[in-house]
């Protein structure tokens, strides 16, 4: 087994073998589903919305899931979490860039100027699109190459931008449930993003470190 | 399947049954009329659901002969037309009224016909199917949301009803209030719209020939999911101005308060008249997705007043409709 070297205190824990492409095969379940029902005509009435929204929906999703690294890492004191980190960030760019292409040629036959115009036009479709150019700049700087060009500092600097994706993203899906008064997931995943955001801050950050020795300190004193 | 049953449908009504050749017009009907109301009573009562449908009680309709009842257009499939449906009463997803609305009792049914009326009423629902002779009217229909499909309806103009109450003369507004029971519906609990679900038209368009009283579609009662036992279509305007499952009509001298209204004022206006040009804060009314095309079928554009400018543009004469969106 892998072991990822860890600093002193932390357990050495590597990722069991199956875990990363593991984890890859769950974050495509929802695109093959979809383009199983595609293909079957088992997306309803009017597949174009079916796709678009349930799109946009994992996106959001996923980015919950990609958000939960970090402090599921600290709290479990699991440094090889990082590992899968990129993984996940580029499924989320994915599934917005699916969802983007579907609105764009669903709703507006693959016209770039109509596209473009809708952006100009609806704040709700602007917020959108910025998400997915943040995602895009994320996307790009992603690869190690990347990371040694720009430095740690700047990297990390650049993918804070992942924050401001997190709180487009949920002001985008509020704007869409807003005309049906529906907030009920709008709450869900947004609640989850601003709590996941939150355990950024530096005293909650202590506190999931301050777990994770803790947890190590015990497991090492049963040993 | 899908295909072979519109089509079939189609060249059935295109000319008139036999059984409407051989019998006398108001005999048939009156048997059908029965039929209708004791199946309905069953259907409501026993079966759950999506089964519904398929055992609705038949609801024949003569061919409307008011100008623009008939469009040519193919209408959707049966199985869209009852299985795509708003209905926020039992959830906002379009899959949650044909999935709960069989709990809803439609029978025993009254409408309550009140307000600024010489005769204030409670109709009972088989005084209702009585009151006119049924009419087959193969609408348009116009979501906000920019699908829309092409249904066959069955019910008679509501002017009908409306001249059974005599509106005075002060008598300026209707409105529309729909069944709310908290026991049945789900969705009264989830939502921020106010309920009942109330709607609203003015005077002249109630009393306007297409604005059609509706206890029926594809020669079947309607579906609870589509607003059984009866419910308003108004076929130039948004979906949502056509309440359903209606239980009190209010004739009023005010321009009574209507639910999406009341709930986002600058998003969806009174009139809410099918309007290409104005649109949704959110999207543009310039198209809309005809539904059951399938996934690679284009977009249409939409038409004024949803194709019935002929009709009804004169109501509006020297109106600003970007105003009185």
């Amino acid at each position: 087994m892998m072991r990822a070297t860890a600093k002193p205190g932390h357990r050495a824990r590597g990722l069991p073998r199956a875990f990363k492409p593991g984890l890859a095969v769950l974050a495509l379940l929802p695109m093959a589903w979809l383009v199983g029902q595609a293909v079957l005509g088992g997306l309803g009435p009017n597949p174009q919305e079916t796709l678009i929204r349930d799109l946009g929906s994992w996106t959001i999703r996923l980015l919950v899931v990609v958000l939960l690294v970090t402090p599921l890492r600290l709290a479990l004191a699991w440094p090889a979490l990082l590992l899968v980190r990129r993984m996940l960030g580029l499924f989320v760019f994915a599934y917005a860039t699916l969802h983007l292409l579907a609105y764009g040629v669903f709703d507006h036959g693959a016209n770039l100027a109509k596209v473009w115009g809708d952006v100009w036009q609806r704040p709700f479709i602007a917020v959108g699109m910025a998400a997915w150019v943040l995602l895009l700049v994320l996307a790009l700087t992603s690869p190690a190459a990347m990371v040694r060009r720009l430095g740690a500092v700047r990297w990390r600097r650049v993918h804070r931008g992942v924050y401001a994706v997190a709180a487009l993203g949920v002001l985008h899906f509020f704007w869409m449930r807003a005309g049906k008064l529906d907030f009920g997931e709008v709450w869900l995943w947004g609640g989850l993003l601003v709590g996941l955001l939150l355990l950024r801050l530096p005293v909650c950050r202590k506190r999931l470190q301050a777990l994770g020795s803790w947890r190590v300190q015990r497991a090492t004193a049963i040993k | 399947m899908k295909r072979r049953l519109t089509r079939e449908y189609v060249l059935r009504h295109q000319g008139q049954s036999l059984m409407q050749q051989v019998t006398p017009e108001p005999v048939w009907q009156q048997r059908r009329l029965l039929l209708a109301a004791m199946g309905a009573s069953l259907a409501a009562g026993v079966l759950p659901g999506r089964a519904q449908a398929a055992s609705l009680a038949a609801l024949p309709g003569q061919r409307s002969t008011v100008p623009g009842a008939i469009t040519m257009q193919t209408p959707t499939a049966e199985e869209d037309v009852i299985g795509y449906n708003n209905f926020y009463e039992f959830g906002t997803s379009k899959s949650d009224p044909a999935r709960l609305a069989g709990a809803m009792a439609t029978r025993p049914w009254t409408v309550r016909v009140e307000g600024l009326v010489a005769k204030p009423r409670t109709f009972d629902i088989d005084d209702l199917l009585r009151l006119a002779p049924m009419e087959e009217r193969i609408y348009r229909f116009r979501c906000v949301e920019a699908w829309s499909m092409v249904v066959p309806w069955v019910g008679y103009a509501l002017s009908h009803l409306l001249q059974a109450v005599q509106p005075l003369g002060s008598a300026k507004y209707v409105s529309f209030v729909t069944h709310t029971d908290p026991k049945t519906m789900p969705g009264l609990r989830g939502s921020s719209l106010q309920w009942p679900y109330t709607e609203g038209l003015r005077m002249d368009e109630a009393m306007h020939p297409l604005t059609l009283l509706t206890f029926g579609l594809y020669g079947k009662v309607l579906p609870n999911q589509n607003g059984a036992p009866l419910r308003l279509m108004v076929p130039w305007k948004y979906g949502f101005k056509s309440g359903k499952s209606l239980v009190t009509i209010r004739v009023t001298e005010t321009q009574p308060v209507t639910a999406w209204n009341q709930a986002a004022p600058e998003e969806y206006g009174f009139y809410s008249n099918v309007n290409p040009q104005v649109p949704h804060p959110r999207w543009s009314q310039a198209s809309e997705r005809p539904l059951g095309g399938g996934l690679f079928a284009s977009r249409v554009p939409t038409q004024m007043f949803n194709g019935y400018t002929e009709q009804v543009a004169s109501l509006y004469a020297g109106m600003d409709l970007r105003r009185y969106f």
